[in-house]
């Protein structure tokens, strides 16, 4: 398992600051959700982890390993793209829209990664997959399509073929957001028992008895910066700052 | 509505219960009969004249329907359509990436590869590519301004029919490329971030996830491209390769029965396209229960 470190990681989108020094630490194995109101930089600094984006300046550290730059001389340079796509592979990401890939059934999704790029034998890649399937309670429904499938069940199939890679690191990105009330719980259901077995995680997510009930850390995020960051009961129970009092009281 | 009124139209009302133990009518429509009529005297019309204009000529179109000039030229005609999409659908995809890279250079190429070839008529093209061996009598591998190190003699291996192939082909890729660019943009975005994000690079993103998605978008319009094709590589008359169309006026340049000969080829353009749209449209049945596929299934 890897341990992020966000050292004064800034952003912009032409010219306008979306990440302003983020500073924040998720150590091997803790489980880190992110709160914050819309537009405060959730996502980008999500994407940022696994250089979706790219960042303005500062650092991530995924591992204890710089991810996206090498250092040149005394300047920070992009890393190559096959360097990129090498971390990448083991950092799992897990989208609000799932994008689950259309033309392939749930087993195929689940089975690609590592066939293609791992070059796992496909007998062996096609047990592993069904054993993931089978553990995010989909054994039935491995020969269905994306659009066969509901939210929850397409959701609990990204997360499987996030797995596939094995990854020391998953990345969440508002993952219930899309679905109706009656699916949420069954997707986190799956993402408690990946905490349980000690999987480091970054969620992005609006749902509050999950951040309490599994987050080691909770980080409110306004404008830009992390307003506060903390052991969720003190966060969500009992916050300091205004910001984060404002919010809370509205999505509580 | 005054009280009298309404009772007025209450005893208007029909018997319902009555009129619903009967069938009920079809109401005429004298427009539809009309229409029959003045088609059906059309029709008679054409194939009056159809059948009494000698010059018609059905009997010479009898003769030379089966010709071996003629199936020589149908074969020919039928080999470039077929490579002349193949080299098109290859370039277009070629195009098509290079439009959407990131390299601002290949993207330049590429829309200038589009802006040349659409902005030419064909039919010009078509000449450019029959007179090339005379804008290039050798073409050869050298060093550029140095010595050739080998060298052709271009009307041997720029024969007539690779010249035909060339002239389509290039102009299609053009097209082509259009089609599959659309193709490839609609294919959401997020299938490629989630392509990327599992460690994927670009053209293996391309390859595995967009690719196999656009096709769906891509092939209904590469069947009316097809079809179109068909009729297009005619256009190599003017070069003179041996099509269908060429071989028809070989044959009625000696003995004069233009008509029915035109007729002969026209039967065999009909027939195909007629065949291609058959394909096209089982193809596109075969997609749209990929559709059904698609709505979900609670
Ligand atoms: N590709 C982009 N180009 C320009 N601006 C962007 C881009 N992506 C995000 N932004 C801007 O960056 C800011 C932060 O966006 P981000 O998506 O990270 O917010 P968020 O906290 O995830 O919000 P939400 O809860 O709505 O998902 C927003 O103001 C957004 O408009
Ligand atoms: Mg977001």
């Amino acid at each position: 398992m890897s341990e992020v470190q966000f050292l004064n990681v800034h952003k912009d989108f032409s010219g306008v600051e979306v990440l302003k020094g983020i500073n924040f630490t998720v150590q091997a194995g803790q489980v880190a959700c992110l709160i914050g109101p819309s537009g405060s930089g959730k996502s980008t600094l999500l994407r940022c982890v696994n250089h979706l984006e790219t960042t303005s300046s500062g650092t991530i550290l995924v591992g204890g390993r710089m991810i996206g730059y090498e250092v040149h001389g005394d300047r920070l340079i992009e890393a190559h793209q096959k360097d990129i796509n090498k971390r990448r592979s083991r950092i799992g990401m897990v989208f609000q829209s799932f994008n689950l890939f259309g033309h392939m059934t749930a087993l195929e999704n689940v089975m690609m990664g590592p066939v293609k790029l791992l070059k796992v034998p496909k007998a062996q890649a096609e047990a592993e997959a069904k054993e993931l399937l089978a553990k995010v309670g989909l054994a039935e429904r491995t020969g269905h399509y994306p659009a066969q499938l509901s939210g929850g069940q397409q959701q609990r199939v990204a997360i499987a073929r996030a797995l596939s890679m094995k990854p020391d690191l998953m990345l969440f990105d508002e993952p219930t957001s899309a679905l109706d009330p009656e699916l949420v719980g069954e997707v986190l259901d799956v993402m408690k028992a990946l905490a349980r077995d000690g999987m480091t995680m970054i969620v992005v997510t609006h749902e509050m008895g999950f951040a309490r009930e599994v987050a080691d850390v909770v980080a409110f995020m306004d404008g830009g910066v992390i307003v506060e960051a903390g052991d969720p009961r003190e966060v969500i129970s009992n916050p300091q700052h205004e910001r984060t009092k404002a919010f809370l009281s509205k999505v509580l | 509505m005054t009280v009298t009124e309404r009772t007025a139209v209450a005893e208007s009302r029909p018997d319902f219960a009555e009129l619903a133990s009967r069938p009920v009518l079809k109401r005429k429509r004298p427009g539809q009969l009309i229409a029959m009529v003045v088609v059906g005297l059309f029709a008679l019309m054409g194939a009056y004249i159809l059948v009494t204009n000698p010059g018609f000529g059905w009997p010479t179109v009898a003769k030379y329907l089966f010709d071996v000039r003629i199936l020589n030229g149908l074969l020919t005609t039928i080999e470039l359509t077929v490579i002349a999409m193949i080299l098109g659908f290859v370039i277009g995809l070629v195009v098509a990436v290079m439009r959407m890279s990131e390299n601002g250079l290949l993207r330049g190429v590429a829309g200038a590869y589009i802006w040349f070839f659409r902005g030419t008529p064909l039919l010009v093209q078509m000449l450019f590519w029959g007179f090339a061996a005379v804008l290039f009598p050798t073409i050869g591998i050298g060093i550029p301004g140095g010595p050739m190190l080998v060298e052709w003699n271009t009307n041997d291996v720029l024969p007539l029919f690779v010249a035909g192939i060339l002239g389509l082909g290039l102009n299609e890729g053009a097209y082509m490329a259009e089609i599959v660019r659309a193709g490839l943009m609609g294919v959401p975005a997020g299938q490629s971030e989630a392509s990327h994000a599992m460690g994927f690079s670009r053209m293996e993103t391309l390859r595995y996830v967009v690719i196999p998605q656009a096709m769906k978008i891509i092939l209904p319009p590469v069947g009316n491209e097809t079809i179109s094709m068909l009729k297009t590589t005619s256009l190599v008359i003017v070069i003179g390769v041996g099509d269908l169309l060429y071989n028809t006026q070989q044959i009625y340049a000696r003995n004069l029965q233009q008509i029915p000969l035109l007729i002969v080829a026209s039967l065999w353009y009909i027939l195909l396209t007629t065949l291609l749209s058959m394909v096209q449209s089982r193809i596109e049945k075969r997609y749209s229960r990929g559709n059904v596929l698609q709505v979900r299934k609670a």
